[in-house]
């Protein structure tokens, strides 16, 4: 595993957060989730912070992080890609663009291309069913998605 | 105390409020199959996660089995264990357990004593419908514990173990559904873990996850060696254990028949780990004295309490875990160290040999041993003083592989002079017990008066954490015990609070002592096991003619012949060491 160097600042941020919540192993949930607001993913590093500000063991923390979808040990791409998956998108087809997505990315969901460029991810309802297929890209929302337009959207970002 | 009354398979029960179904139905002779629940009564030692529900039971009225386990006994509940709709059910639960897991009883290093198979036996398994993908995963191989989680069925006991009874937390359950399993932090390998080795999860595994690594082979192709002269020292807790493998009584004393094995399977001699032990209190007992009596005369320098130092899991504990307090335990080695050098550089000259051409194995009840004979600072040029440690485990595979009819050898005794010792050494094998032989020595080199009552029965016992106050002739000796590591993590941060009264402290990392350890044949959690164990181990001393270490002849030659005096130059190079920070850096590679 290679080590990342967590800034001193960040690793304040991180250590003010335990404290907001008491330092309480109780609370580990809630100290995650902080924590992937400000790295954006939970690398070992934080997870061994964590652990040691909460007085729990590590193998504890990892196993919390796993247990649960929503944490997640590998970095966002540059350009994170999310994919609606909410009803009204699944009914419109969004499972064969997210299909689309995989194949050309050679990626699963929740992981990161190996030049960290795009991350996948799936969304529940963003509440832009109107445009169904919904896909975002960082801030940029795409709608009326079709397989085929997967290719364009990629490119707009691949150069 | 609300006592409850129900019908558990037509008969009345009444049992107090709070009892859970299944012991509700031991007390009528029900006996409820259990996988993941585990108990060490007496012990506070509980895992009941309530997960795989083999213990499932009928309860009239409620929709969905209840699990015997974890359901609390109520007031008219009639409850039915072995009726169609459960045997079914416990028989899907079984067999769906048995889908995702490896059949590979025959080659198993648990074959034979696996709860898993067991269970399919008992409940007359014979063919698994479910057969689909199974999951894997890589095998992880420590100095000490092999993970083989393929064959891991998710009840959890070693968690509890690691992480409620030793508070070490290198295992933890991660991921969900059908990749769950439990690791180490980040899934890396035990070894880079806070792991301390003492096996407490090897020894309630029900399955063949975790397992010792095995040594055997190394030894018997030492044995077969002709140019080599092979030496086994056995440790106290061996003795009290060993038969039970070979279905004897738990509780009964095997020293005369394992000599007996032992010189049979081809060892040049047989000698004691408990005469190391003897030399453990000499050096031990002294440097409590050393530091006793500086301390009263007012030196400030001087760090009470003083910890036993003998149990490398717990050794392995404070360097992970309290690296700021590496001063102070006692410099003393472990019996099984000390032993090491005392055959290769005083046994191997005296018999001419280079110590090269000599392997000293060692018996242990242990699998921290098997760590801590490999340990760089107890090399010399890098060949070990103390070459192979097995398990009591592994020693009756020998036996039995060697065909050795155990039962019917006669009794046999140790060789000379490494072979001596005396009650005090033996009863290192229970919680209490090196404490108190310290103390047997320590008051009549001190007081120089004679002990009359060698019995200090006030450390005996299994309390978690246990005190006394001692007499030594008008001086009130505080003395601490814990026994597992979570114990004893209390007792050290009393010590780095500030408020410990302790003038001395054992701590053994096994609960019960080694006779408990993470070596010895499997109890399957029936708790009476280990206190026949202890009881043996305490006979065993009451029946020695000498009970005092520094009474011990041999060890009196040593210092004559070799070592000089307990503390001093030849000592310290060869039976103290020194401790690690190991804090930092575990998962993180550098
Ligand atoms: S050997 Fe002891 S410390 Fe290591 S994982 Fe097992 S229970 Fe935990
Ligand atoms: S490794 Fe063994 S004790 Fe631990 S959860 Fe798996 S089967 Fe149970
Ligand atoms: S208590 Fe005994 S068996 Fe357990 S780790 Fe310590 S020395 Fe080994
Ligand atoms: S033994 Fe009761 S749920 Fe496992």
């Amino acid at each position: 595993m290679a080590k990342i160097k967590l800034s001193d600042k960040k690793l304040q941020e991180l250590k003010d957060v335990c404290k907001s919540f008491n330092n309480e192993k109780g609370e580990l949930i809630n100290v995650l989730h902080k924590a992937q607001s400000i790295f954006g993913y939970l690398p070992a590093e934080v997870q061994e912070v964590i652990a040691k500000e909460l007085n729990a063991s590590v193998a504890h923390v990892y196993g919390v992080v796993t247990f649960y979808s929503f944490f997640t040990m590998i970095p966002k791409g540059q350009h994170p890609i999310s994919i609606c998956l909410g009803t009204a998108c699944y009914v419109r087809g969004a499972e064969k663009v997210l299909e689309e997505f995989r194949r050309q990315l050679k990626i699963q969901v929740g992981e990161t291309t190996a030049d960290g460029k795009f991350s996948l991810s799936c969304l529940r309802c963003v509440g832009a069913c109107g445009l169904a297929p919904v896909v975002m890209v960082g801030e940029k929302v795409y709608g009326r998605v079709s397989p085929d337009g997967v290719q364009d959207i990629l490119s707009e970002y691949n150069n | 105390m609300n006592m409850v009354k129900l019908i558990i398979d037509g008969k009345h029960v009444e049992v107090p409020e709070n009892t859970t179904l299944l012991k509700a139905a031991k007390t009528v002779g029900i006996d409820i199959p259990t996988l993941c629940y585990f108990e060490l009564k007496d012990m506070n030692i509980e895992n009941r996660p309530g997960g795989c529900r083999v213990c499932v039971v009928e309860v009239r009225g409620r929709r969905n089995l209840a699990p015997a386990c974890n359901t609390m006994v109520a007031e008219g509940m009639e409850v039915f264990t072995h009726n169609i709709r459960v045997l079914n059910a416990r028989r899907t639960v079984l067999e769906l357990i048995l889908s995702d897991h490896p059949a590979e009883c025959l080659t198993c290093s648990k074959n034979g004593n696996c709860e898993l198979q067991s269970m399919a036996q008992q409940l007359g398994v014979r063919e698994i419908p479910y057969a689909g993908e199974q999951s894997k995963y890589r095998k992880d191989t420590s100095p000490a514990i092999i993970r083989d989680v393929d064959k891991c069925i998710m009840c959890r006991r070693c968690e509890m173990m690691c992480n409620d009874v030793q508070t070490v937390g290198a295992l933890s359950a991660v991921n969900r559904g059908f990749m769950a399993v439990v690791a180490p932090a980040f899934e890396m390998n035990l070894e880079k873990s806070t792991c301390t080795y003492c096996g407490q999860c090897v020894s309630v595994c029900p399955t063949g996850a975790l397992t010792e690594v095995d040594h055997s082979r190394n030894v018997i192709n030492s044995l077969a060696d002709p140019a080599k002269t092979v030496v086994v020292q056995t440790a106290p807790a061996v003795r009290a254990a060993l038969g039970e493998e070979f279905g004897l009584e738990p509780g009964t004393l095997v020293t005369g028949k394992m000599v007996a094995a032992l010189r049979r399977l081809g060892f040049d001699y047989v000698f004691d780990t408990d005469f190391a032990a003897d030399l453990t209190i000499m050096e031990e007992g002294s440097e409590l004295l050393d530091r006793l009596t500086r301390y009263l005369k007012g030196d400030k320098e001087v760090k009470l309490p003083i910890l036993t130092s003998c149990c490398p899991g717990w050794v392995n504990f404070f360097e992970h875990n309290f690296p700021e307090m590496l001063d102070i335990p006692s410099t003393a080695k472990s019996p099984q160290q000390m032993f090491g050098p005392v055959a290769k550089e005083y046994f191997a000259k005296k018999l001419g040999i280079d110590r090269k051409n000599m392997i000293v194995v060692s018996i242990m009840p242990c699998l921290a041993k098997k760590y801590e004979c490999q340990r760089e600072e107890f090399k010399v040029n890098g060949d070990p003083d103390v070459n192979y440690s097995l398990s009591t485990r592994e020693l009756a595979h020998l036996i039995k592989q060697s065909n050795i009819d155990f039962n019917a050898l006669p009794e046999e005794d140790f060789d000379n002079p490494l072979g001596a010792s005396t009650g005090a050494a033996v009863i290192f094998g229970a919680t209490g017990g090196v404490i108190e032989a310290a103390c047997r020595t320590a008051y009549e080199l001190y007081t120089g008066k004679k002990l009359e009552k060698v019995d200090f029965t006030e450390l005996r016992g299994l309390e978690n954490i246990r005190h006394a106050t001692l007499d030594f002739d008008g001086l009130p000796i505080n003395i601490g015990i814990a026994h597992g590591l979570g114990n004893a993590r209390k007792l050290l941060e009393d010590i780095r609070a500030g408020k410990s009264q302790f003038h001395a402290i054992e701590i053994m990392a096994c609960p019960g002592g080694c006779i408990g350890g993470g070596g010895q044949p499997y109890h399957h959690g029936n708790s009476e096991i280990i206190k026949q164990r202890s009881a043996a181990i305490y006979r065993e001393d009451s029946g020695k003619p000498i009970r005092k270490s520094h009474e011990n002849p041999f060890i009196q030659e040593l210092y004559r012949e070799f070592l000089g005096k307990p503390l001093g130059e030849k000592s310290h190079h060869l039976l103290h060491t020194h401790y690690f920070d190991k804090s930092v850096g575990d998962f993180i590679e550098e």
